[in-house]
């Protein structure tokens, strides 16, 4: 693949959900390209479709119309290439730290000593060194989020999907991980798409963000984040002085985005 | 992060904690003493109610044994039904000692043994076949529920024609008794696994075996144990019946026939053997699950 070419695209994708009483369109007709090492948001109103795209990005299931790429080729299911971390941690209580960080490799069948050694790798890249042989019961939730983290970077993914990865932690803990996980990504030179209800999160961690609107789900309007805040970790850029006027014009959008949708909830 | 860890300490290190604190200085020296001093008192505490409970458990035991024993003796109760302790422990000291007891012990508990780890294995089998097919456990749900809700026992004549009166027959009717129930209650569980560890496994590509054999299993592990214990009692009936019904040896069998030649010490003597033997397997279970169960996982 080339470096031209967008590492994901959404073509022309809409998504319906059929059930017993009937079917409703959760995304309309969305257009929407990443490049390669960019790091988009998602933020919207409840309702506005928002995990359904990341389900679709992530192939778990596909589209009931248009195309899914990835690379420059069409999704057909969960793949190595492609990361995702959720809400939760979902660490198997029973596996040790060091066997939960290299769950997606066993499932993958690589266990080469190359592919241990970058798990112990990892894991001492975001601060685990020394729980490798622990259990998830031992550690607090913040320690469990970033052992999620390495489980999905063990893979060697090109792209992240960030599910709302930091909001059932505290404050303080959450803006460690901000920063953890975006040097990290920054580092590897990964691509990722973030979806999250906080808009200061959106701002602080992204290159571009995507306000969506709902009823049905589709985008709004793109925001680009300008270069100087770009450059800082997430915490510094929370103080950036030009910080406040890109979180008020999120606001401003997401507001009559808000409205234009109903309170069709 | 760390001070997180910090609000829970493994319970082990406790009392490590308190004696190294030893060396410090007079002040520091006070403070573990005072703390090893309410932990002394603490365990004190544990200790005497522990004490009480075991003794009273005892007393009761003791009256009851006794009560009985002067019941029989002085014919308030009729000592040819109801027998009493001492005459009951000379049926058992003569027949342990003359050897007559052993093989009827040994075929009940060999068959009781068969009987719940075979039926945890079956119905285990059989509830990740419903769980694999989605299908089937939807065809076959009513007909669980029917067979279920069955007096299994009813079932004994049929086995025995169709299997002959023998061992066949009686670990028949014992996984009856068995089988279904761990079916419904472990396929209920691993439908019931965690949504988030299922789709963990899905987006890391995981096939549905891996699905099985990474989450679903090691998830039901706990419910398997205990279905195991469960499995104990209800093997202890079905065996129990299965021996009324056609055995030739067996403590059911001595009860049958202790009843037909009106000899209720024998009767009384083999219930006592029963509860032992079922008292200590449920106990070696239990060990088991402990073993298998704590190893590393979460206190949920």
């Amino acid at each position: 693949m080339d470096d031209k070419s967008p590492m994901l695209e959404l073509r022309g994708v809409s998504h319906v959900y059929v059930g017993r009483k009937g079917a409703s369109l959760a995304v309309d007709r969305m257009e929407l390209a990443v490049g390669h090492g960019e790091f988009i948001s998602l933020v919207g109103p409840s309702g506005c479709g928002k995990t359904t795209v990341l389900s679709l990005l992530a192939g778990l299931f596909p589209p009931a119309a248009g195309q899914v790429l990835l690379g420059g080729k069409p999704v057909t299911g969960p793949s190595a290439k492609v990361g995702y971390m959720l809400q939760q941690d979902c660490l198997l209580p029973w596996r040790t730290i060091r066997d939960n960080a290299g769950l997606g490799l066993d499932i993958a069948g690589r266990r080469a000593a190359a592919e241990r050694n970058r798990v112990e790798m990892l894991l001492e890249e975001v601060g685990l060194a020394g729980t490798e042989g622990k259990y998830p019961g031992e550690l607090s939730g913040g320690m469990r989020q970033r052992v999620a983290l390495a489980r999905t970077l063990a893979p060697e993914p090109d792209v992240l999907l960030l599910d709302e990865p930091f909001s059932a932690l505290d404050m303080h803990i959450k803006m460690q991980l901000e920063d953890l996980v975006q040097a990290t990504l920054h580092k590897l030179g990964k691509t990722a798409v973030l979806v999250t209800h906080d808009l200061a999160e959106a701002a602080a961690m992204s290159d571009r963000v995507i306000v969506l609107g709902r009823n049905p789900g589709r985008i709004r309007k793109e925001i680009a984040v300008p270069e100087a805040i770009r450059r800082l970790a997430p915490t510094e850029a929370r103080k950036h002085p030009s910080f406040q006027a890109l979180f008020d014009a999120l606001w401003v959008e997401l507001n009559a985005g808000e409205r234009e949708g109903g309170s069709h909830e | 992060m760390s001070d997180d860890k910090a609000c829970h300490p493994a319970g082990g290190d406790k009392e490590a904690a308190s004696s190294e604190d030893n060396g410090g200085p007079h002040g520091g020296d006070d403070r573990a003493g005072w703390l090893k001093g309410l932990h002394a008192a603490y365990r004190r505490r544990e200790r005497s109610i522990g004490a009480a409970v075991l003794s009273v458990q005892l007393l009761l035991l003791a009256a009851f044994v006794l009560l009985w024993e002067a019941a029989g003796r002085l014919k308030w109760i009729d000592p040819l039904l109801f027998s009493y302790p001492t005459k009951i422990a000379a049926q058992l000291a003569s027949s342990s000692a003359d050897g007559t007891l052993w093989p009827h012990v040994g075929v009940t508990v060999a068959e009781t043994a068969a009987g719940f780890v075979l039926g945890t294995l079956i119905g285990t089998a059989l509830a990740a076949l419903l769980w694999w097919f989605p299908f089937v456990s939807k065809v076959f749900d009513p007909y669980l529920v029917v067979f279920n809700s069955l007096p299994k026992v009813a079932l004994g004549p049929i086995f025995i024609v169709a299997m002959g009166q023998g061992f066949l027959s009686i670990l028949s009717v014992t996984l009856s008794m068995t089988v279904i129930v761990t079916t419904i209650g472990i396929y209920n569980r691993f439908r019931d696994s965690e949504p988030g560890l299922v789709k963990v496994v899905r987006l890391l590509g995981g096939t549905r075996l891996q699905l099985f054999r990474l989450v679903i299993l090691p998830a039901s592990f706990p419910v398997i144990i205990s279905t195991l214990k469960v499995n104990v009692g209800l093997a202890w009936v079905g065996v129990i019946v299965g021996e009324f019904l056609v055995a030739k040896e067996g403590l059911g069998y001595l009860i049958i026939y202790g009843f037909q030649v009106f000899n209720f010490t024998l009767v009384l003597s083999t219930l006592v053997v029963i509860a032992a033997a079922a008292t200590l397997m449920y106990q070696g279970v239990a060990l088991l699950e402990k073993k298998l169960v704590s190893g590393g996982r979460e206190p949920s």
